[in-house]
């Protein structure tokens, strides 16, 4: 979105400095392009007299390539010049005074394409049928006889031909038709092709303008921190001891929790709150250390009370009859999403208006947070989206820092406050992946059959935290991503006769959010090696059990596609005089099938090398093939990055990591092979940002065992040492 | 007042003695393309030049900087984002969210003046850099074809292999 980011940012500009905020979102039928026609053809297609194509785009851009993807749905019904096609965000505050003409805003759970390409997809093809109409209309001929190809109409018969941009005017008059059919994805020529983001050039001129970048006159900066202990509330602090510091404006008490410095610039309101004196009330939870929570998590295991997600058979019984029970204990800690960019917003707040400017996975939400801290009905409220450093769910459901944002602009009716996180305040304030330990038994019998599974997760629900009137009678449906018994979604998928996995909550103090990949991270850890353990355990090939426990095709088609490619038969070749071992993993989440084989070696000393990870995805339909890989890929870093380093980890009720020296990421030296196989088999639309994130934790766990023996089942993999005698 | 040359051009600002560079440059200079990201020399997303060494500005006081050194930053890499890694990084699609991209191409210019056809090991110590978003294949595909090498199958990430189409 290179362009229509800046055009956001400077129509964002334009309204702070006109007042014209609630009718700067370019291209409504209120503004009139150079020529005077009115360009909006319907809610998602502007097309300007030159020709230029605006798509709208409600879900928003955080590297994930939902922006390229979306437009080339509309574009790819439309039929126009994709050269010709710019981007650009309809604000939140114009989707509630429309109805909600552009669906959801939220950006999360790999939902943009496959929970929009339906209504995108209609918005593309009856804003063609109207150009086509229009056109049809002027030359008195069906609109059936004509033909569109790139935004060029043609009439064969009478050899006539015009252009989008030529009937625009007229088609936005026309009656919207009732009847929208859409291509067979077969026929797509835009759609379905590996072309180029629309958002790269200006991120490669540092010209991309993100939350944190945003000026506007008169900008304020404001630095905050929040009680460090969660729960804990602001005692006193002493203004006045930092009052005379160059630049400082204000210091403000930000709800009951945290204080905020207001400078002229950011770093001089930073230095002023790291010397401002600030006497916390820690509160009830300043006595929580981890191994209290380690604890309450591991009483979880066998409790009597706990929350079914899918049963069948008789687990006891089966149990009891196995020839062979395997047991294991497994355990995933807190972690924090670690955006590149910290939480930041922009605040402008009078006694009848508020306005913001953020990135946000979800722009309704962000208003909904806006409005209800600027205490005004979010009609008087507006939320500019800006592009986001890094989203990875921490800047979806909840949105902490707008209402702080406005509620130190509030203290400053008139001015507009940018607040900016530190990496230290991001990172202990974070909404964390929630903490689970699992409990697996199985029972096999004499003749290598799995029996009975019983799977028993101990710990946090999300939705607990976040959105409790969805936890009916105990149960939190999100706990069992990965383990459903059927349902289409994020489904279990392993056929045993004997079944039960069931979830205890155990909510401790600190706050769960949604963190890419979310509960499949760990589930499919907990999934996929003990599966492995059981392979070994009962001396079979992890492939082969696999696939005797597998009973559909589709997800069988992605095991089988990453076990060729790898050379699952043929042992793999050794690495610098080191034996490569690989491992594998599979699950089913956010609609897709995904599978991964990694390939690992590790030295005698403990060093672990990743070499190579082949990953299959079958999202039903593949809307960029290269941007998939790219997702894949970066999942694979966010993934290997908890799996073998993060975790946060708590000390007297705060979080003690700060920054990345204490809470390290994969680098580039660490970064595997990838190689992506994209399948697409149609028939369904399945989420991409999100389901391989999940297999590469287990797949290089199960290789990590292969080669070394030992079983890492305490996360993350820091934890244990692979050294060997 | 100080002044620092940055891109080729004198200027001056009205920072403390010992503000970092990155905030001189984004605040007073309102020079956002490098950015903050963890202030502690982490993750590189501040990379700058001085005098041609890549410099993580959020920990450089900027009175530190001599006044003879010359600072660049990404928006003075190239007049018009024709620098050959521009290009390769266009070429190939590298950035996602694209926040740590400025001191990705930074960290990476820095390494082609110094080993203009860098081997993989060079890469790997030259760009420690963090990207969150994980483009790291990309950057090193995109680093090679700056350096006019052939990103080979075993550097490239590029490879997507399409199942024949099915309809079910």
């Amino acid at each position: 979105m290179s362009a229509a980011g800046i055009a956001i940012s400077r129509r964002a500009f334009l309204g702070t400095t006109t007042g014209a905020a609630g009718a700067f979102v370019l291209g409504f039928p209120l503004r009139a392009d150079a020529q005077g026609a009115a360009p909006e053809v319907n809610a998602w297609v502007v097309v300007h007299s030159d020709e230029r194509v605006v798509i709208r785009i409600a879900r928003s851009e955080m590297g994930q390539g939902t922006l390229t993807g979306l437009a080339q749905l509309v574009a790819e019904e439309l039929e126009c010049d994709w050269k010709n096609v710019a981007t650009e965000y309809p604000t939140p505050a114009q989707n509630l005074a429309r109805n909600r003409v552009w669906g959801n805003f939220s950006t999360g759970g790999s939902r943009g394409v496959r929970e929009s390409h339906d209504y995108v997809r209609k918005g593309g093809a009856a804003a063609r049928m109207m150009l086509v109409q229009a056109a049809a209309d002027e030359w008195r001929v069906p609109a059936s006889e004509c033909t569109v190809d790139k935004g060029v109409i043609s009439h064969a018969a009478s050899g006539r031909r015009t252009s989008y941009g030529k009937v625009a005017a007229t088609a936005a008059k026309l009656t919207p038709p009732t009847e929208v059919p859409l291509k067979d994805p077969k026929t797509w020529k835009l759609a379905g092709k590996p072309l180029a983001r629309l958002d790269t050039v200006e991120k490669t001129t540092g010209k991309q303008i993100y939350g944190a970048d945003l000026q506007l006159p008169g900008l304020l900066n404001a630095a905050i921190r929040a009680c460090p202990v969660f729960g804990g509330k602001v005692r006193s602090f002493d203004a006045a001891a930092i009052a005379q510091r160059r630049g400082v404006v204000k210091v403000v008490k930000v709800g009951d929790n945290a204080v905020a410095v207001v400078a002229d610039t950011w770093w001089r309101a930073k230095t002023a709150l790291d010397a401002l004196p600030i006497e916390w009330d820690l509160g009830e939870h300043a006595k929580v250390q981890q191994a209290g929570i380690d604890a309450m998590l591991k009483a979880g295991l066998d409790a009597e009370q706990a929350a079914v997600g899918n049963r069948n058979g008789n687990t006891v019984e089966a149990l009891a009859a196995a020839a062979t029970r395997i047991e294991a204990v497994y355990s995933y800690p807190h972690q924090n999403h670690a955006t590149m960019e910290p939480m930041n917003a922009t605040a402008r707040w009078t006694a009848d208006r508020c306005e913001v400017w953020t990135p946000t996975q979800n722009g309704e939400a962000a208003l909904a947070a806006a409005a209800e801290a600027a205490g005004l009905p979010p009609a008087q409220c507006e939320v500019y989206k800006i592009h986001l450093g890094g989203g990875f769910g921490r800047r979806g459901a909840v949105h902490d820092w707008v209402r702080q944002a406005v509620a130190i602009a509030k203290e400053l009716p008139g001015k507009p406050v940018k607040l900016l996180w530190s990496r230290e305040e991001d990172m202990t304030h974070g909404l964390y992946h929630p903490v689970t330990q699992c409990k697996l038994r199985a029972g096999v019998d004499a003749q290598g059959n799995v029996t009975a599974l019983a799977m028993r997760i101990s710990g946090q629900s999300i939705l607990a935290g976040i959105f409790p009137q969805n936890v009916r009678d105990g149960r939190d449906p999100v706990a069992f991503q990965g383990l459903n018994a059927g349902g289409g979604e994020a489904m279990f998928g392993y056929a045993v006769p004997n079944l039960l996995i069931d979830h205890a909550m155990r909510n401790p103090h600190v706050p769960p959010g949604f963190w890419r990949g979310v509960n499949l991270n760990h589930n499919a850890i907990y999934v996929e090696c003990f599966i492995d353990e059981i392979a070994h355990a009962t001396k079979q090939d992890p492939l082969a059990l696999r696939r005797k426990l597998i009973p559909d095709p589709k997800r069988l088609a992605v095991l089988n596609a990453v076990a060729e490619r790898i050379g699952w038969e043929r042992p793999a070749a050794d690495v610098g005089g080191q034996k490569v071992f690989r491992g594998l993993a599979q699950t089913h989440g956010f609609g897709s099938y995904v599978a991964a084989c990694a390939e690992v070696s590790v030295s005698k000393e403990g060093d672990l090398r990743i070499h190579r990870i082949v990953a299959a995805t079958d999202p039903g339909h593949a809307v960029n093939p290269q941007q998939i890989e790219a997702q894949v890929e970066g999942s694979f870093v966010y993934g290997l990055s908890a799996a073998l380093y993060g975790a946060c980890t708590v000390k007297d009720g705060a979080i003690q990591q700060t920054n990345f020296h204490d809470y390290p990421v994969l680098r580039m030296a660490e970064m595997p092979k990838v190689e992506t196989i994209v399948i697409a088999s149609g028939g369904f639309w399945g989420g991409v940002g999100e389901p391989t994130i999940a297999v590469a934790a287990p797949a290089v766990l199960n290789a990590i065992f292969a080669a070394t023996g030992i079983r890492v089942r305490d996360l993350p993999l820091a934890k244990t040492s692979l050294k060997r005698a | 007042m100080p002044k620092l040359n940055v891109n080729g051009v004198v200027r001056e600002h009205d920072a403390e003695p010992d503000t970092p560079l990155l905030w001189v440059l984004r605040e007073q200079l309102g020079l956002t393309g490098s950015k903050y990201g963890c202030g502690v020399a982490q993750c590189g997303a501040c990379t700058v030049h001085i005098d041609g060494a890549p410099v993580r500005s959020c920990v450089m006081p900027a009175s530190a900087v001599q006044p003879a050194s010359k600072v660049v930053t990404i928006e003075g890499l190239s007049r018009d984002g024709s620098h050959p890694l521009q290009k390769a990084w266009v070429a190939l699609d590298v950035p996602q969210c694209g926040y740590c991209q400025s001191g990705m191409i930074m960290a990476a210019a820095a390494l082609l003046k110094t080993k203009p056809r860098p081997s993989d090991a060079d890469i790997d110590e030259a760009m420690t850099n963090i990207c969150r978003c994980g483009t790291y294949n990309r950057v090193r595909a995109a680093i090679k074809q700056a350096a006019g090498m052939p990103a080979t199958r075993s550097a490239s990430a590029h490879e997507i292999i399409h199942l024949e189409r099915r309809t079910t």
